[in-house]
This record gives C-alpha cells, sequence and structure tokens, in this order.
C-alpha cells in the first residue's frame, strides 16, 4: 500500500486566517498560494485538530452522533494520525461548516467510509507539521525525529517535545504539500476496543439533546397538524390562549402552533384549540394502499429495473415454478427522543440547534422558507435521541424556523411521541411478488422480482444476491402514490427486501432438496465462474462471511435441544452480514435464543463500536420483524403510541454474537448493514422448526400461512 | 397555579405551577434537571423514570401534586460524579449508544438492585421489561446489571 498521498491542486487543503492569527485549513480547492504563516499560541493546522501552548489536545467532531458511535470513531482516525495519547485528547462537537467538511450527515451507513482519507490526512497534517517545528526548533533534519503518543522526539540528541511545547512554533509552518499516512502495521488506536466519549455525559443525566435546549427568552411551541388527506378549514383559539403560560398562538400552513412558557401550558394550550380541518385528497386505510399494491404486482412496469436473460422462456420451460408474495407494514422511525428543534429567526440572521441526520439541508431549506441567505444561518448540533431516517427530513427544522419567524421568539418547538407518530416520513409499506422457474434437473434457471410500494422511486433492489447468479432475472417496480409521506429508514429498502430475497431463497433450496447455505455457496460460485449481467457484490467476501456464520452458528444441527436454525445474509453499505438464527416455537410463541453474525466491513476501525451497531441493528431487525405495524384508518395513524405500538423490550432480547473478517481494505459502513439478514435468519429457523412460511411482517404464527 | 414544595436530589425547591403539570415538566423546565427524559407521556418506555422514596417511578404520569411528600431523586443526584455501581457498570460495558433512554433504564436498574442485590436473568427482564431503548442495547444492560450486582449494585 502507498500511504504517501500527493495532493493536487484542486484537493489541496484549504487555509484561512482565524480571528486569532491561527491557522485553520480543510480539504478543500484552494490555492497552496493562499498559505497564511501567523503566528499564533493556537496551533491549529486544519478543521480537526486543535493544540493549545498549555498542551491540551482537541479533536474536532463536525458529524451528527445519533448512536452510531461517530464522535468516537471519526476523532479515533485522526487522533491514530497524529499520534497522540487517546486517554488525553479533548473531542469538540462543531456546528455545521460547510466550508471546512465535506460531509456532516449520519446517513448511508457513509461517514467512515467517505471520510476515512480526509481525517487521517487532517491528523497527518498536523504531525507532520510538529515533527517540522521541532527539528526548525533543534536545528536537526526532520528525518531525525519521531513522534510518540503527542510528543516529539529526537532520538540521537536524546531531546523531547510535547505538542504543546512546540503549537506556536508549527503555527508559523507551511502545511506540507505531501502527507504522509502510517504504515497501517503501526497502528495503535485504530483496531482498538474504545467505549463512547459520550458516555460520561449520558450516565451523569448532562448529555443535553434537542428537548433539553433553552436559551434566553426562549419560548417552548407545541403544533397541531392535519392527519394524511386533511387540510386546515378554521381553528379558534380562545380556550388555548386562556391556558396560563399561553403567549402566543400562531398559523403556520395547515398547521397551528401554540407558544407557551413551559412545556406543559404549551401541550394544555395545543391541546385546548378547536380546530376544523377539511378533506384535500382521498384518506387511506391500510386496506386501500394494500389492495393498491397487489394489482399493480399482477402486471410488469414499462421499464424492468433489470432484465437478465429472458425470463418468459425460462418460465414457459420450468419444470417446477415457485411463487410467493411478501407484505411490509409502514414502520415509523420512532427514535426516543420525539421530533424537536429550536430557532430563532430574526430579520437579519437565524439561528438553528438541535438534532439532524443532515444540518446541511436543514440549513438550507430554513433558508428557503425564512427567505435568508444561508450565510446568514448559524446550525448547532445537539445530541440527537436517535434518528434512524427520521431526522435526514428538514420538516420539523423549517418548521420551528417558521413559528419563530411568524412569532417574532426563540421558539423550542417539540413533538410528543403521539405527534411523532403520526408525523410521517414512515419506512414505506409494498407488497413483493417472487417467482422462481426451476428446471427439469433442478436448477434454478429463473427469477422474476415485482414490486410495489408507496411513494418510493424504486421499490425494489434489483442488484442484490442472487442477482448475477440467475440466467433469467427480472425485476419490476411500481409505485403508490399516497398522502402518506415516506422516507429513508434505517438500510432503506435493504431492511425489508433481504428478508424477502433470504427467504424465497431458503424456500428454493428447501423446494430443491439442498441445504440452504450450500445453495446460497453454489450460487455465488455461479455469480464468479458463470455470472449473468452484472454483479453488484464481491463474491469472495459474500463468501466469506456466509461460511464464517455457519461454522459460527454450528449449521446444519437442526432440532437440538428444541433449538431450530435459520440462516440470512445481504450486501448493504459496502458490508456483508451473514447471520444464523437460533429459535425455538412453543405453540405460537417465537423464541429467538441466539444470533451469529459474521460481517466484512473492511478494516474495522472500532471492534467495540462495531460490535455495538451490529448488536443494536440485529435488535432492530427483530423487533421490527416481530412487532412493527403502523395501520391507517382514513388517514389516520392507528398506533399512536408505544401502548399500541409494540416494540421490542429486553425479555426477547437475544445472545449475539459478532465476528469481524479481519481485513485491511478501505472500512465500509456499519450503522446500517447489521439489520437486513435478521428478519430472514430468523424466518427461516421458524421454517425449520414449524414448516411454515411467514410471508408478512410482524410475523404471526396465528395466522394460517399454509 | 398553585405552590409545591418538592425535595429532589436533597435539596428544597418551591415551584408554582399548574397543579396536574406532570412531575417530568416541573423537574426539566422549573428545575433545569433535563437529565430525565420525556419519552411517550404515557408511562410505557420509562425514559422519565426517577426515585421517589428509593422506588422507580414514571415522572411523565405523576402529577407534581403527588409528588411533595416524598424524597426525589434523578439521574443528576443518583451520585455526585457518575460513581454509582450502576453508573459504573453501564460506562465499563459501553451501554449507551443515543443515550437517550439510558437515565430512565439507570434509575430503575438502581432502584432494583437495590432491592435485589443478586438478580438472575429472569429478574432482570421482568425489573427492566417497563423500559424501550430504540437502539437495541439491551444485551449490554443485561451484562451491565450483572456487573454492578457482582461489584454491590447498592451504593
Amino acid at each position: 500500500m502507498n500511504n504517501t498521498l500527493t495532493l493536487s491542486r484542486r484537493s489541496f487543503l484549504k487555509v484561512t486566517s482565524l480571528a486569532g492569527g491561527g491557522l485553520m485549513l480543510g480539504f478543500h480547492a484552494t490555492a497552496a498560494g493562499d498559505l497564511l504563516t501567523d503566528a499564533a499560541e493556537l496551533f491549529e493546522p486544519n478543521a480537526y485538530v486543535k493544540i493549545s501552548a498549555e498542551g491540551v489536545i482537541t479533536i474536532l467532531a463536525p458529524n451528527p452522533e445519533l448512536g452510531q458511535g461517530v464522535r468516537t470513531t471519526l476523532p479515533m482516525i485522526v487522533a491514530e494520525e497524529l499520534d497522540v495519547d487517546w486517554n488525553t485528547i479533548a473531542i469538540e462537537q462543531t456546528p455545521l461548516n460547510t466550508k471546512l467538511y465535506e460531509r456532516q450527515v449520519a446517513g448511508g451507513s457513509g461517514a467512515v467510509r467517505s471520510s476515512w482519507d480526509s481525517f487521517r490526512k487532517g491528523g497527518a497534517a498536523a504531525r507532520q507539521m510538529l515533527l517540522e517545528a521541532a527539528a526548525k526548533k533543534w536545528n536537526v533534519n526532520v528525518s531525525e525525529c519521531r513522534t510518540d503518543k503527542g510528543f516529539v522526539l529526537h532520538p540521537g540528541s536524546g531531546k523531547k517535545a510535547s505538542y504543546g511545547e512546540l503549537a506556536s512554533t508549527a503555527a508559523t509552518l507551511e502545511i506540507p504539500k505531501e502527507i504522509k499516512l502510517k504504515d497501517p502495521a503501526d497502528y495503535k488506536i485504530i483496531g482498538t476496543r474504545q467505549r463512547s466519549v459520550d458516555n460520561k455525559g449520558i450516565i451523569t443525566g448532562k448529555a443535553k439533546y434537542g428537548f433539553d435546549i433553552k436559551r434566553e427568552g426562549m419560548l417552548y411551541a407545541m403544533l397541531a397538524r392535519p392527519t394524511f388527506g386533511k387540510k386546515l378549514k378554521s381553528f379558534d383559539d380562545k380556550a388555548a390562549r386562556a391556558v396560563i403560560g399561553v403567549k402566543n398562538v400562531v398559523q403556520h400552513g395547515s398547521s397551528i402552533a401554540v407558544l407557551a412558557t413551559s412545556t406543559w401550558a404549551a401541550k394544555k394550550g395545543r391541546d385546548a384549540l378547536k380546530i376544523e380541518w377539511e378533506d384535500e385528497a382521498p384518506l387511506e386505510s391500510t386496506s386501500d394502499y394494500t389492495h393498491a399494491f397487489a394489482k399493480m404486482i399482477q402486471q410488469r412496469s414499462d421499464a424492468p429495473k433489470r432484465n437478465d436473460g429472458d425470463v418468459d422462456q425460462a418460465f414457459a420451460g420450468a419444470a417446477k415454478i415457485l411463487e410467493t408474495t411478501f407484505e411490509a407494514p409502514f414502520l415509523p422511525h420512532a427514535p426516543m427522543e420525539p421530533m424537536c428543534y429550536f430557532a430563532d429567526v430574526r430579520d437579519d440572521a437565524a439561528d438553528l440547534f438541535g438534532p439532524s441526520q443532515t444540518p446541511a439541508r436543514t440549513r438550507s431549506d430554513v433558508a428557503r422558507a425564512i427567505g435568508l441567505a444561508e450565510d446568514k444561518i448559524t446550525v448547532g448540533m445537539s445530541h440527537q435521541g436517535g434518528g434512524f431516517g427520521r431526522r435526514l427530513q428538514a420538516d420539523y427544522s423549517v418548521e420551528a424556523a417558521m413559528v419563530s419567524k411568524l412569532a417574532k421568539a426563540p421558539v423550542l418547538v417539540l413533538w410528543t411521541r403521539e405527534d411523532d407518530m403520526q408525523g410521517g416520513f414512515y419506512r414505506p409499506a409494498g407488497l413483493y411478488k417472487y417467482r422462481a422457474a426451476i428446471s427439469a434437473n433442478k436448477e434454478l434457471i429463473g427469477w422474476h422480482m415485482n414490486a410495489a410500494a408507496t411513494n418510493t422511486g424504486n421499490a425494489a433492489r434489483e442488484n442484490s444476491f442472487p442477482a448475477g447468479a440467475v440466467p433469467n432475472f427480472r425485476v419490476d417496480s411500481h409505485n403508490h402514490q399516497s398522502k402518506i409521506t415516506v422516507g429513508a429508514w434505517r438500510a432503506p429498502n435493504h431492511n425489508f427486501i433481504a428478508y424477502t430475497e433470504e427467504s424465497f431463497i431458503d424456500e428454493i433450496a428447501h423446494e430443491l432438496g439442498k441445504d440452504p447455505v450450500a445453495f446460497r455457496l453454489e450460487l455465488l460460485e455461479r455469480a464468479r465462474k458463470n455470472p449473468t449481467g452484472s454483479v453488484g457484490y464481491d463474491v469472495d467476501k459474500y463468501i466469506g462471511v456466509v461460511k464464517l456464520a455457519a461454522e459460527m452458528g454450528n449449521w446444519g444441527k437442526q432440532g437440538v435441544n428444541g433449538i431450530y436454525k435459520g440462516f440470512g445474509a445481504h450486501y448493504s453499505f459496502g458490508t456483508y452480514v451473514a447471520q444464523v438464527a437460533d429459535v425455538s416455537v412453543i405453540g405460537n410463541k417465537i423464541k429467538v435464543h441466539k444470533i451469529y453474525a459474521a460481517v466484512d466491513c473492511g478494516r474495522v476501525i472500532n471492534p467495540l463500536g462495531a460490535e455495538k451497531q451490529l448488536e443494536g441493528g440485529i435488535i432492530d431487525g427483530l423487533g421490527h420483524a416481530l412487532y412493527g405495524e403502523l395501520t391507517f384508518d382514513k388517514g389516520v395513524v392507528n398506533q399512536k403510541n408505544f401502548n399500541s405500538y409494540k416494540m421490542i423490550r429486553i425479555q426477547d432480547t437475544p445472545d449475539i454474537e459478532v465476528r469481524f473478517i479481519q481485513s485491511d481494505a478501505h472500512p465500509q459502513g456499519l450503522g446500517e448493514p447489521g439489520l437486513p439478514p435478521t428478519g430472514a435468519a430468523v424466518a427461516n429457523a421458524i421454517f425449520a422448526a414449524t414448516g411454515k412460511r411467514l410471508k408478512k411482517q410482524p410475523f404471526d404464527l396465528r395466522v394460517d400461512i399454509g | 397555579m398553585a405552590t409545591f414544595k418538592l425535595t429532589v436530589n436533597n435539596k428544597t425547591h418551591t415551584v408554582d405551577v399548574d397543579p396536574d403539570t406532570p412531575l417530568l415538566w416541573v423537574l426539566r423546565d422549573n428545575l433545569g434537571l433535563t437529565g430525565t427524559k420525556y419519552g411517550c407521556g404515557v408511562a410505557q418506555c420509562g425514559a422519565c423514570t426517577v426515585h421517589l422514596n428509593g422506588n422507580a417511578v414514571r415522572s411523565c404520569s405523576l402529577p407534581v401534586s403527588a409528588a411533595t411528600s416524598g424524597k426525589i431523586t434523578t439521574i443528576e443526584g443518583l451520585s455526585e460524579d457518575g460513581s454509582h455501581p450502576v453508573q459504573l457498570a453501564w460506562e465499563a460495558e459501553d451501554v449507551p449508544q443515543c443515550g437517550y433512554c439510558q437515565s430512565g433504564q439507570i434509575m430503575t436498574a438502581a432502584a432494583f438492585l437495590s432491592r435485589k442485590p443478586n438478580p438472575t436473568d429472569a429478574e432482570i427482564e421482568t425489573a427492566m421489561a417497563g423500559h424501550i431503548c430504540r437502539c437495541g442495547t439491551y444485551y449490554r444492560i443485561k451484562k451491565a446489571i450483572h456487573l454492578a450486582a457482582e461489584k454491590g449494585g447498592k451504593k
């Protein structure tokens, strides 16, 4: 591996002058000639590192943290290249700064895989400058110096200086043109198990989330919003304004905000509004969209998402055809902290603060809504009580900004759980029909997926396994337009489709009398040796996790002590995950005892954090497969709180064992890939235990599924 | 509005609030103790759990008027510096992900261990069944409660 990166002019480090005269550089296009050499007590060589003369080493954490561990993982990468003692550094969350940072986003499991180089370079550039500062100070050749845990050493003379002592000299130096990255063999922090840097604040109750924001003169606001298909006709706010503590009532679109001096007064005021709604569209119930899906998947789409070979011929010549349809409900994200956002919109500027998975989108959407230029708007990030995709939307932040603008006051808009569950942007509901053509000599020769889902450009996943391994392969997708809004939900599309694909593969394997793991391996070999069309996954990596999971989960032994095993594997966000589920079924009761997960995500930065993402993804996948279901009655959500919307709890939690394939490949995603295989692994184990194929989530063995 | 006297984390406070205000919002809005969280408002998720006379209670469903006679402890008062055995175990097992539900989980676990110093898995599951963690940290919560028990969970 070549660890020397030559910076092109385009990618060269951008240098800007700080008010204090220090240096700040980020990895964006600017000419090297802009270099400034003002001396400063604070060595702030770039957007990732700050070192004070007193020796305080701060690593900046620019990405939104919502439990995925990014405030720990990304600074670990900087710390590695900077060569500091992980236990002595400070971590500082930055506000949104699109000039300095390339991707302040929590989504697509993308933080580490997209910013791996930038963060390494950030630490390495600072280290190089500290080395040069020492060499200059000691009048020695820089190549004779080395670093160790926050110190520069000159072994020849025995000289030693802390980074703090070198900070002011380093601040006068030019940014290196070539940045030399560490040999991974020398890593001391990357690859070690590090606990979350946020633990202390969380366990003492000091960590400040969106709900905890309090600013001078701030009012709390709650809103009444229309249900799907309705709009505001008229309202009477007399009773709301009579509630002690209520200060104002403003209308924003079809929503009405009540602003008060306390949360409780805002809620009482909101609940006291007398509102008349009117229909603006047909009011949808669950039976409406499920019927629409069923009709759609009888037809082919005009433009298939993938169409290898000739499925018609394959099915016409098949000795046996299997057909199965899977049904997905809408799912709310239901993060533990409901939506909330702080906005202080004034005539000439605005300050925004709170939880967001994409603060840049928040700023641009708010700028458009309130009619201010983006550079007049600051965006700060609080701790966030989960997101799961919901906080990729800017509806709630735009709403807060508009309420602040209309009321001419700083406001914290808070959503109750009921508001949050009814707030939309759900995982789309859908219906997925699969057909498989089996030849007379028991080969899988045709595969046809026909998918329909709500408000989505692509209801399917056309390049997942076994695409590439089946000679005739077609995927059709249909969109059902609805007033019910949808959005990305942890592992979008993958979260349900992996369950359908992997359940159907299990069904085909049983039909062929083949072991489900052996059948997958056979198909993977086919994708390697005799692929059809493009193969959107790495066959070796796929095989690697399938084999490891099978080994971990003692695959092949069914029914020992009443435990049955099921298998599921999926590739998403750059990462391969295979799982074995140990399940027993007594009566209609499903008990998941253990999940074994084998993972290939490239290099693992923080094995402890990585394990936690897998554990969380598995429990998320299991919980929603067992319980998650949001239904509608005339546009109104039926499950408005946790007394009717069931979530997985501690008593349903299985034992979990996670192993990572040893790899020095580019690190890949981890926030999402743990989830998709779980539903299939559990459903396939239930089949092994009962002979029943579960075709619908949430799983229900009371339903006669034949 | 009415005046109420509350003893929270060994300090006495007087608040002037609507009598039906849940204790949760008094703690958060009036006393600035925001470690206690809102999750559902209907005693289903446990995020708002505090101790009232040593018992774990749901502050979202307890009107302030019903909390005046007892001694209230919030996450901020469980220990001065995060050194309660349950807090230490949470850190040692690296339990939190987003962290939002954890103060409630910790308060229930602390009250539970003070009565049941050496619980079984099944007893832990029963004690903690009233809590929801959307990030799915249950596996580590169970381990942390066992660890806290080993270290003498009662402070």
